[in-house]
């Protein structure tokens, strides 16, 4: 049996991260040596049966006790700003990152790439490059945990949340899901593959070819009907999809909210939660009509529309 | 030769009445006069049966996940069954035993002798608090033989309301009932403390293990609504399908979470801070000296109390909760560490200049500080948000709450009942068997614990049936430590029983202590004590200088 004591390390948050834990370490050794070394001093010497001078002392008991109220906490200080830090670096994916689709399922893990290559229980990722991860959930809550990059997220029905990890180590290492989600819980497992970004390019290619996320987004797009009224000239009063992604929406209700793949999903579910400002809700949900997989193809196709200007728009 | 000071003066009596009967003589040993009694003394007795077979089986649990545990492949039960094994072991060992451990216990038996009452403020509703405990517990035990539940303590959504198939509704009228048992008990502590105290016994000449039950029973009686509303919430959603956390029905699955660790933070304080008020009594006696910054000690307990409420979000930080609401929440769990390392720090000091006997209670006091002190620095790293993220949901986080928990309340409980037994029981236990087994308890504790902060630092997920081969290393030598640790607990169980019968009769005051309930026969008589004393000392008027013999030498 082998002894690790120490997970890979497969990027330079993880890099990070295990500063923090080493900074935590010589902490703890510190206050260890600070506590145990004069306990076990006193215990010794002042034991039962030990002569010893046991005249009580008069000691500035105020003072001591300001003094070890106060230092501990600006101590414990320096590591909270030190790990907020680490926390924000990690919880914010950087802007122009490559977006890989996640979606848990009791109990495995669908990813599907921008390309449209998808994969079950195994992420191939190009090393070198940020790579966000968009996940959600069909079920219950799970958690992406990626040990060897020190990130993890929970993946949650219902709604969107991301994880970033840049690789800076060519290898295959774990991927497990952190949060309890039922009976096979522990076989929610995989492996995340970092290569070469041109090993990457040929890997992606074999697995072609198949429409990328965004044909297969228009084509949904077109089979459910939404052009009908989101696209071109139609006769229905529907707000343009082109250029929305991304940018603040006003909506009927006066207040403003940040298109993104959550508004989108929301939109598509339950169209008369928020109603975009000047319009009536004549939308359909369509709750059980769409997969998350078809959700997250949805979205792609509405992102890509999001450079392009609004066509113009015929009132009747 | 000069004693130890008494904290009381006992008022001369002018015909001393004949001696009083001990409060197992009087009213006899029929069933009734125990199931219908309303002695806080024997109520406290009742207590520890209940609390011992839901300890039992909880630990059976714990025996049967650490054997499948021992292979990487879930080869001994099935998923669903290993499933049912640590929701069994999680739910039985949190409310039914260890809120109820010190609290119930100790508490009920000691709050009213300490503070020189007869009896709680309350004792019908300290005896309706037992049979709501038991009520809950069958529900429980119920739920755990007819199917069981596979949900984890924590029944997080939407799981637990749509998917799982288990009992998951007794096991949640289990826990609702067994909540207002702690409401009510809380309640009558905090009356108890307001209004029974001697003559002469005012807020700051009470002894530490009041000031903690007092900041315990607050979080019990304002948390545990929240837990009982939060879990008929999900009773309702399971039941009647109204959409509250599942987002199928509309619901919010992050909600849950915050509703249930509102409560459940507070209630890992319940789970140590009644730890350290038995810890400040054990200190002091034993170093024969007044504990070091009596004011500090007892009200940094009711800080980590108040502290404790605001903290809840950092069993969140990896959840999709705000990374600003992390950032809240990962400061106030710095600065409810402080208080408690402000303890530690006055314990040691306490040692100082004292004159240290090593007797069962005090080595099991001297654990728990070196166990505490494990927890409480891996608490930092956990709070520390970016690295939480990497060990949230892992055995890091297990081996941490193990340490508070069993190396820090089990620890002080099981110190705590060695040192109030011959007040409880009449009866000596053996002190060789006693310190045997505390050692044989803390090494197997830590062989247990240990191995579980580095296999989760290395990324084992917790709650996994099988797992990845390289972890197996540490598996096996917290597999091996169990057992110790199971012998551990094992000898006490016997050899105190055995002291019912065998053990030496023991006189009032074995261990020359302060406390007022050292000052009255043991056991003591139903009322407590022949006259109300009067208080006219600080706690802990010990002197070092003198030397003395305590029972056990």
């Amino acid at each position: 049996m082998n002894f690790p004591l120490f997970p890979a390390q497969a990027s330079k948050v993880a890099e990070q991260t295990d500063y923090i834990y080493w900074g935590l370490l010589c902490l703890s050794a510190a206050v260890c040596l600070i506590v145990f070394v004069p306990m076990v001093y006193f215990l010794f010497k002042y034991r039962n049966g030990n002569p010893a001078d046991r005249t009580p002392l008069e000691l500035p008991e105020y003072k001591i006790e300001v003094a070890w109220t106060i230092v501990p906490t600006l101590i414990f200080m320096c590591f909270y700003v030190w790990g907020s830090r680490q926390y924000f670096l990690i919880e914010r994916p950087p802007p122009d990152a490559m977006q890989i689709n996640v979606i848990g399922k009791q109990w495995m893990w669908k990813i599907q790439h921008p390309e449209g290559n998808r994969e079950i229980n195994e992420l191939h990722v190009p090393m070198g490059r940020d790579v966000k991860l968009m996940m959600t959930s069909e079920d219950v809550i799970h958690s992406f945990f990626l040990p060897a990059f020190r990130v993890k997220q929970d993946v949650v029905p219902g709604r969107y949340t991301t994880e970033w990890i840049n690789a800076d180590k060519i290898g295959t290492y774990h991927l497990f899901c952190s949060e309890y989600c039922g009976t096979s819980h522990s076989l929610m497992v995989g492996r995340i593959i970092v290569m070469s970004p041109a090993d990457y390019t040929s890997w992606l290619a074999k697995g072609q070819p198949e429409p990328s996320l965004v044909q297969s987004g228009e084509s949904l797009f077109r089979q459910l009907g939404c052009s009908g009224c989101h696209m071109g000239n139609s006769v229905i009063r529907a707000p343009p999809l082109e250029g929305v992604f991304g940018k603040p929406v006003p909506l009927n209700d006066r207040t403003v909210v940040q298109a993104d793949e959550g508004y989108i999903r929301d939109s598509i579910l339950f169209p008369a939660k928020q109603i975009v400002g000047g319009y009536t809700n004549d939308m359909p949900s369509f709750t059980g009509k769409v997969n998350e997989e078809q959700m997250l193809e949805l979205i792609a196709y509405i992102k890509s529309l999001e450079t392009q200007s609004p066509s113009p728009e015929v009132r009747p | 030769m000069k004693t130890t000071m008494p904290q009381t003066v006992t008022p001369e009596i002018p015909n001393p009445p004949q001696r009083l009967l001990s409060y197992f003589e009087d009213g006899g040993q029929t069933l009734g006069s125990w199931l219908l009694t309303t002695d806080h003394k024997r109520i406290g007795i009742l207590y520890l049966y209940s609390i011992l077979v839901f300890f039992v089986i909880a630990a059976i649990a714990a025996a049967m996940m650490r054997m499948e545990l021992l292979t990487p492949a879930g080869d001994m039960v099935t998923s669903q069954t290993y499933n049912k094994l640590f929701t069994m072991h999680g739910t039985l060992m949190v409310w039914f035993f260890l809120i109820p451990s010190i609290p119930s216990v100790l508490g009920n038996f000691l709050v009213p002798l300490m503070l020189g009452a007869r009896d709680l403020a309350f004792p019908k509703l300290n005896l309706l608090s037992w049979y709501l405990f038991n009520l809950g517990g069958l529900l429980a035990l119920y739920a755990v033989a007819f199917g069981g539940v596979d949900t984890g303590w924590t029944f997080y959504e939407p799981y637990s309301s749509a998917f799982s198939n288990s009992h998951v509704v007794t096991m949640i009228a289990g826990v609702f009932v067994a909540g207002f048992s702690s409401i009510l008990t809380g309640l009558n502590f905090i009356v108890s403390i307001h209004k029974l105290r001697a003559p002469g016994l005012t807020w700051f000449k009470l002894p530490l293990f009041l000031w903690s039950t007092y900041a315990t029973s607050i979080i019990l009686v304002l948390a545990t609504p929240v837990l009982a509303m939060t879990l008929v919430l999900v009773a309702t959603e399971k039941i009647w399908g109204l959409g509250i956390f599942d987002p199928k029905l509309g619901g919010d699955p992050v909600l849950f979470q915050h509703l249930f660790w509102f409560y459940s933070h507070p209630a890992v304080y319940v789970m140590i801070l009644p730890g350290m008020g038995v810890i400040s009594e054990l200190i002091t006696c034993f170093s024969r000296k007044p504990i070091f910054g009596y004011h500090f000690v007892a009200f940094s307990s009711v800080a980590i109390a108040l502290i404790g409420f605001f903290v809840w979000g950092h069993h969140m930080f990896v959840s999709s909760q705000s990374v600003y609401a992390g950032l809240v929440f990962s400061l106030l769990s710095y600065l409810v560490a402080v208080p408690s390392a402000i303890k530690v720090f006055n314990w040691t000091m306490t040692l100082y200049r004292g004159r240290i006997h090593f007797d069962t209670p005090m080595l099991y006091a001297l654990a728990f500080i070196g166990l505490f002190m494990v927890g409480g620095l891996t608490g930092l790293f956990l709070a520390a948000l970016g690295f939480d993220v990497h060990v949230h949901g892992t055995y890091f986080v297990v081996a941490h709450f193990h340490y508070i928990m069993v190396g820090g309340m089990v620890t002080a409980f099981l110190g705590g009942l060695h040192y109030w037994w011959p007040k409880i029981t009449g009866r000596l236990y053996p002190e060789n068997l006693g310190r045997l087994a505390a050692l044989i308890i803390f090494i197997g504790f830590n062989v247990t614990f240990l191995p579980q902060f580095v296999v989760g630092y290395l990324g084992m997920p917790r709650r996994y049936h099988a797992y990845a081969p390289e972890f197996q290393i540490f598996n096996v030598m917290s597999s091996a430590g169990a057992s110790i640790l199971g012998i551990g607990y094992l000898l006490p169980l016997i050899y105190l029983i055995w002291s019912l019968k065998n053990g030496k009769k023991a006189p009032p005051n074995p261990w020359k202590a302060t406390g007022l309930e050292w000052q009255t026969p043991s056991p003591p008589p139903k009322q407590n004590f022949a006259q109300t004393p009067i208080v006219t000392q600080k706690p802990y008027q010990y002197s070092p200088e003198i030397e003395e013999e305590l029972i056990h030498g």
